[in-house]
């Protein structure tokens, strides 16, 4: 069962993926990405990590739609209603990201893994919040003054005002 | 559905993404393939917590990491995207080749 919807999710995950840049309306795009990311979250909940999967789902949702408001402003091509090509260089993508899958592939069969380690905890999520909130803090501080530092900079480079005038 | 299973599923997401990123004349879409490359790393990272160290929770924490990394990335780039429209009406990758070598 739990191999079925690996299987069913993993091939809707990389076929949505690949459907983000083959449809001809980036509208169609975005949602694709969305759905690409909501089998990447399921795929999270089947190895038991419930919190983290549904942080995806909810922060996915909510990204997408954000994402949907940015591509009517700086959309080349609405609704596929002009057909364009919208890529460059498409043979040297498609060879680098072809090899760049041979590799990765190639160490992924070939490398020993090493044996598993412990138990999953019963809860997971009480394990990552002990986490952040112990032998992790640090990483948690250095993401929050990498969002603080994110939402500065945002700022000072969309306001009308511009980063290059006094 | 073993590690190398869920391995290759990450690899899969995170090669289409770099086809996305490296083809893309739209900037909108360009960061689309960022975003997917992100999402591999995060299975990836799932994959690892579940079959190698499940016992500490480092796996969830770098979960975490790319999830956050995710977000960032969106903002920034909507921030250039803006900044680069305002000023020049660019809105293509192959108009803002300042940096080109």
């Amino acid at each position: 069962m739990e191999a079925v919807a690996f299987w069913v999710l993993a091939v809707a995950a990389v076929g949505t993926g690949v459907a983000v840049f083959v449809v001809d309306s980036m509208a169609r795009a975005t949602f694709a990405l969305l759905a690409s990311f909501l089998c990447a979250g399921g795929e999270l909940l089947l190895v038991g990590l419930r919190y983290l999967g549904v942080l995806v789902v909810l922060m996915m949702i909510m990204e997408m739609l954000v994402m949907a408001v940015f591509m009517v402003m700086y959309m080349m091509n609405p609704a596929g209603l002009m057909p364009m090509s919208m890529t460059h260089n498409r043979r040297g993508a498609l060879a680098v990201a072809g090899g760049a899958f041979a590799a990765l592939a190639a160490g992924i069969l070939l490398v020993p893994w090493p044996e598993r380690r412990g138990r999953p905890p019963r809860d997971p999520t009480v394990a990552l919040g002990d986490a952040v909130m112990g032998s992790s803090m640090l990483v948690m501080m250095v993401i929050g003054v990498a969002i603080l530092a994110t939402m500065i900079a945002t700022v000072v480079l969309a306001t009308h005002r511009g980063r290059y005038d006094a | 559905m073993t590690l190398e299973t869920f391995l290759l599923l990450a690899a899969a997401l995170f090669c289409v993404g770099l086809y996305g990123a490296l083809s893309q004349q739209s900037i909108v879409m360009l960061m689309m393939g960022i975003e997917l490359m992100v999402n591999g790393v995060v299975v990836a990272a799932a994959g690892f917590w579940h079959w190698v160290s499940p016992g500490s929770a480092d796996g969830q924490v770098l979960v975490l990491v790319a999830i956050t990394v995710m977000a960032l990335e969106m903002a920034m780039g909507f921030a250039v995207v803006t900044a680069l429209f305002r000023a020049r009406d660019v809105d293509m990758t192959d108009d803002a080749g300042d940096l080109r070598g």
